[in-house]
């Protein structure tokens, strides 16, 4: 059913999108630590908890490593629980993450990208989530501030019936500290989406007890693994399922897994995630301009990862392209590259695939910049196929 | 007016780069526009060059990058017309600063030696010391901008910067501050 909405249209920065998503969330617990260039969430969230605006239990902790294990035993007593944090904060936090998934507890973490030291840098890439990528989190990336606020939300939803914890991340300082218009929704309707989490055991249930966390050796860790490797093949299925269901009860159109741009009759193509996407789509509009078949797909999910919907998009494609904002450092370019190489490997029709690395530390990347690649890719379609398959966009060589 | 249309903000630490470019894109915002409004963020410190930016549009934005080729530049230190900084990717004959100066344009145009660009100048310091008795001449500059850009009528741009401020400050300092942005509007030189 589609709901009459009157629009609310506020001026916020992507971090203050993000409080304001967690003071209509209200949630039972927020256990967090303040990092640059996420300090705003908490300091904003921790001022509506001092005003009375929440009802949230706010743990302020002495570490990140500290928050998230106040999440995760708020979130096995039952609670609905956030947190918020970037970068090292996150890289701090990497022990408990697998406990968070291994428990199948739905927290919901709201990340702000920033590359990972050394060097120090406060600055956007995607270093810190991608190295989180194998810790069983759904990721959900977001372009710009308002898409942010409203993930936190499908986040949520997604995670608390999927029993999965799901991070949603922004990209450092250009969303984060940019002010963007955020179309706010109705504080009674986010409250009847979400509805209340009912978990399906909690520790503080007396009547059923249960044990969590117990040493699990030899005799049965594998399948306890193998078990949650299903759960989470099965929040391939909730994740579209809560778009949908999003959508249509806030008469919204947000993708899901990919958000493809001028794709139809594309032979040329370039992935990328977060707020570069918008960029690569302006240098798609000037090509198109000029009768070339190129398209842009932004990965808004990463993980899991979708590689069956990418499979749909890349039928016709003759060069695909990869924006990575993170090396491997492993010699073979970034990590989405390498997904989604591997995973067309096996198709009959397949793209040629190269990889760009770009924006490491913040360096901005602009349309001409994603004009060069897509040159690139132009040359490559017509047989001229760059002897290096990795290509360092925008650095001093 | 360019689909995009592009402000780049010189200031210092302190002098309030950053709030202008927020200020006026929350005006903007309200008047339904497209707007992004951000800080270049470099080591914070009073006293520093800072830069921030406004991007304004009718329709949803989609790049995300730094702006390299502004419509307008404003300066809020005058003692930058000697720094190319100002000048770099600005059209040297659509182009335009404002800059919060005492003198005229055509003044500043020999004390720099500045050729080209359309020129305006505002004592944005000298309102401000004379009404809010400090140099703050980020908000006397907005009123300059409005008189050169009629992004907004003046006075839904004056409703909404008193709202916003209003949160934070008390109302004689709100007055104090919309009262500068009108006599900055009206003593805008060079138009």
């Amino acid at each position: 059913m589609t709901t009459e909405i009157r629009k609310k249209v506020l001026a916020l920065t992507g971090n203050e999108a993000y409080a304001y998503a967690m003071k209509q969330i209200n949630p039972d617990v927020v256990a967090a630590y303040p990092i640059t260039p996420a300090t705003e969430i908490v300091q904003i969230f921790s001022k509506y908890v001092a005003d009375g605006e929440v009802d949230t239990e706010f743990v302020p902790v002495e570490s990140e490593h500290s928050a998230m294990s106040a999440c995760v035993g708020a979130s096995a007593a039952g609670a609905r629980v956030m947190t918020a944090t970037a970068s090292q904060g996150l890289a701090l936090m990497h022990e408990v993450l697998y406990v968070a998934s291994a428990l199948r507890l739905p927290i919901v973490l709201a990340e702000v990208n920033r590359a990972l030291s050394a060097p120090i840098n406060i600055h956007c890439d995607h270093s810190d989530t991608m190295g989180s990528r194998d810790a069983g989190w759904i990721q959900i990336y977001s372009e710009n501030a308002d898409e942010a606020y409203q993930s936190l939300f499908i986040a949520l939803k997604i995670a608390e019936r999927a029993n999965i914890p799901a991070m949603v991340t922004m990209d450092g300082f250009i969303v984060s500290h940019g002010m963007e218009p955020v179309e706010i929704l109705p504080d009674e309707k986010v409250r009847q989406f979400l509805g209340e989490r009912k978990p399906l055991y909690t520790i503080l249930d007396v009547e059923h007890p249960i044990t969590i966390g117990p040493l699990d050796l030899t005799d049965y860790f594998f399948e306890h693994k193998r078990g949650q490797i299903e759960a989470i093949k099965e929040a391939k299925k909730v994740i579209p399922e809560v778009h949908r269901e999003y959508n249509e009860f806030f008469g919204k159109n947000m993708p899901d897994f990919f958000e493809p741009y001028r794709m139809e009759d594309a032979e040329i193509a370039v992935i990328s995630l977060g707020s570069a996407s918008g960029t690569v789509r302006e240098a798609v509009d000037v090509l198109r301009e000029k009768g070339e078949k190129v398209g842009a797909l932004r990965m808004r999910i990463f993980r899991p990862f979708p590689y069956e919907k990418l499979r749909e998009y890349t039928g016709n494609l003759k060069v695909l392209s990869v924006m990575d904002r993170a090396d491997s450092l492993a010699t073979i370019g970034g990590p989405v590259f390498n997904e989604v190489r591997s995973w067309l490997y096996d198709l009959e029709r397949r793209p040629f695939v190269m990889n760009f690395v770009y924006g490491l530390g913040g360096r901005d990347f602009f349309v001409e910049d994603a004009l060069y690649i897509f040159e690139k890719l132009i040359k490559a379609a017509k047989g001229e196929r760059p002897s290096e398959l990795i290509e360092y966009v925008g650095v001093r060589e | 007016m360019k689909k995009v249309f592009e402000i780049r903000w010189h200031g210092r630490g302190g002098l309030g780069a950053k709030t202008a470019a927020l200020l006026l894109g929350e005006a903007l915002i309200q008047k339904g526009k497209y707007v992004q409004a951000f800080p270049e963020y470099g080591p914070e410190r009073r006293g520093a060059p800072v830069k921030s930016y406004n991007r304004i549009s009718d329709t949803p934005i989609n790049v995300h990058s730094g702006i390299t080729n502004p419509d307008i530049v404003v300066v809020l230190d005058p003692s930058f017309m000697s720094s190319p900084d100002i000048y770099q990717g600005l059209d040297r004959e659509k182009g335009k600063i404002i800059v919060n100066s005492e003198l005229t344009p055509e003044e500043l145009r020999e004390k720099f030696k500045i050729d080209g660009y359309n020129m305006y100048t505002v004592n944005a310091s000298g309102i401000s010391r004379e009404i809010l008795k400090r140099n703050l001449p980020n908000t006397p500059m907005l009123g300059a901008v409005m008189r050169v850009t009629g992004l907004m009528d003046l006075e839904d741009f004056i409703e909404a910067v008193g709202k916003r401020l209003s949160v934070k400050f008390k109302p004689e300092i709100v007055e104090g501050n919309l009262k500068a942005i009108r006599r900055a509007y009206e003593e805008v030189k060079g138009l």
